[in-house]
């Protein structure tokens, strides 16, 4: 019988903040999103403070002084090596692995006897190579690995590892029954609601829903879960993550933006990111999103919320082309007077490159842009990224990020190394 | 704005500095082609477990007599486990410092290697907590 266990980073970026930041151990920390806009990571001190998730921060600036709570921007280029080295030991743990999200990580443990002494053992290994305290949760299947997760998260008896095995079956329905659906892997708040009319609330009431019913009103997705629940194993690791099917690059304004060239230059930058994703993972998109909108929680500003879809004659990666579209959805949605607060382009209908069907009647793509495109990306990977970009990004960034309270990037860059004495 | 990014230790780059197994003679078809050996790389000799392994910059003389300068890069391994007599990069009272680990009689100190230093005893109550051992130490003379 397979044996999945999830390993992940408790309050990951809090955690890696304070890896290099002792004086901060046991004190309240946040982490706030691009652009200081709103709280993405809570220590758990700072969640006993009664601080949530995804609150604006200036709800909470007040509270955070009064209690000196830690406040970071985002700093992904330490998150990020950061979760590249747990993820490393955590795989030294596994048969197989999958990196499944930047703090979360499925290994197989299939014929491991002792398994509280190995998780134990595993927890005790990330701490001390990487500085990052994690929780386990093990289950016969991926989806109850992830709920046994949540237990060894949220009961502290458990002391950050727990197993479905470790229980009499009548012990792990009794347990089941104390955990909302909602916290099942893949069941959204949507879900939850509609889940809600048909009288399962918990866990353990989805785990004993008929499979077949479940499989009419809703998926074979969500079949798979039910099975799931009851240790049937539906889904093995996914070495390779596959081609991303919607390709999404947005981001707010460091201040409210209210004219068209800064709008223009800040979705010119987006689409060249996005296009460069693509690119990389050799695919082609046939529809460019493009979204503008106001500050929806400035209530005195009118509010506007523009989302266009443009298609493309051919599926492309050109920088240029998906630029020149997004510029067209732009100029037919932009509406002057208004604050406008963020800017996005979302790319879809995503496919591998050169696999469409051409349309007869205009003319093929010139292949030399291909080269073109290829070119800017060596150098631009070489030598930084914006080392070569489309005038109409524009020089000066009036768009750009704020991030005010970044920490240093203490193993990514050799100027910004903990001083030490 | 962000113009380079460094990633040590995760996927090292090779340095490609040549290795021959002879010497070679000048102004002829060298014969030492046969005897070209695998680039060295400054990360074998520095870096045992790229996942564990951190640096940090020196600021100020207090370890100048073990060869430790300011301004100098220490290379800082966290997999290795303490014991009298490293270098270890310790936080004491929430704040981070380099010194030669030394437990004598049950006692506990971290001793700085230039006179000018007074040695740190650990108090009672007081809390020590080793960060990383120090391996090695990568100075510039440019």
């Amino acid at each position: 019988m397979p044996l999945f266990a999830l390993v992940d980073g408790n309050s990951f970026y809090a955690s890696c903040e304070r890896v290099f930041r002792p004086d901060l151990e046991g004190k309240p920390i946040v982490v706030l999103s691009n652009n200081d806009g709103c709280v993405v990571a809570r220590s758990a001190e700072a969640k006993m403070l009664g601080i949530k998730g995804f609150l604006p921060y200036f709800q909470i600036a007040d509270l955070c002084r009064r209690h000196g709570v830690a406040v970071f921007s985002s700093n992904y280029a330490l998150y990020g090596d950061m979760s590249a080295r747990m993820m490393q030991v955590i795989g030294r743990w596994g048969l197989e692995q999958e990196v499944y999200s930047i703090d979360e990580s499925f290994i197989t443990l299939d014929g491991i006897p002792t398994l509280r002494d190995y998780a134990t053992r595993l927890r005790a290994d990330v701490l001390q190579r990487v500085g990052i305290p994690t929780c386990v949760g093990i289950g016969s299947s991926k989806t109850l690995a992830k709920l046994a997760n949540h237990v060894g998260k949220v009961f502290p008896k458990a002391r950050g590892v727990f197993a479905w095995d470790w229980l009499a079956p009548e012990w792990q329905d009794k347990l089941m029954a104390r955990i909302a659906v909602g916290e099942v892997w893949g069941i959204g708040r949507r879900l939850t609601e509609q889940f809600a009319n048909m009288g399962i609330h918990t866990a353990l009431d989805l785990k004993h829903a008929d499979p077949k019913m479940i499989r009419r009103q809703f998926s074979v997705v969500i079949e798979r879960t039910v099975a799931e629940l009851n240790g049937i194993s539906c889904l093995s690791l996914e070495d390779v993550s596959p081609a991303k099917q919607q390709i999404i690059a947005s981001r707010s304004f460091g201040q409210l933006v209210t004219d068209f060239d800064t709008l223009a230059s800040s979705l010119t930058h987006h689409a060249c990111r996005a296009a460069e994703k693509l690119r990389r993972q050799h695919s082609e998109a046939r529809l460019v999103a493009v979204n503008i909108h106001t500050n929806r929680f400035r209530v005195q500003d009118p509010q506007y919320n523009g989302w266009l879809v443009v298609p493309l004659v051919h599926p492309s990666s050109d920088s240029v082309v998906i630029t020149s579209a997004a510029m067209a959805g732009l100029q037919q949605m932009y509406r002057e007077g208004y604050h406008y607060k963020k800017a996005g382009i979302v790319l879809m209908e995503i496919s591998e490159a050169g696999r469409e069907q051409r349309d007869l009647f205009t003319p093929l793509p010139d292949p030399r842009r291909t080269a073109l495109m290829s070119t800017m990306d060596r150098i631009n990977r070489e030598y930084g990224r914006g080392t070569l970009r489309l005038g109409s990004e524009g020089i000066r960034k009036d768009w750009a990020m704020r991030q005010e309270k970044r920490s240093p990037c203490w193993t990514t860059r050799w100027d910004e190394l903990i001083r030490v004495r | 704005m962000i113009t380079a990014f460094f990633a040590p230790t995760t996927q090292p780059s090779k340095l490609t500095i040549p290795v021959y197994g002879s010497t070679v003679p000048a102004g002829f078809p060298s014969p030492a082609d046969d005897y070209l050996e695998t680039r060295l790389d400054l990360n074998d000799l520095l870096v045992h477990d790229p996942a564990a392994t951190f640096m940090v910059r020196v600021c100020g003389d207090s370890m100048s007599g073990a060869g430790i300068s300011s301004d100098d890069v220490l290379v800082i391994d966290r997999s290795i486990e303490p014991v009298s007599g490293h270098i270890v990069l310790a936080i004491v009272d929430g704040e981070f410092t380099v010194k030669r680990l030394r437990k004598q009689n049950g006692h506990i100190f971290l001793l700085p290697e230039n006179p000018a230093y007074p040695p740190i005893e650990l108090q009672d109550g007081q809390e020590l907590q080793i960060w990383g051992v120090v391996t090695g130490c990568v100075k510039s003379f440019l």
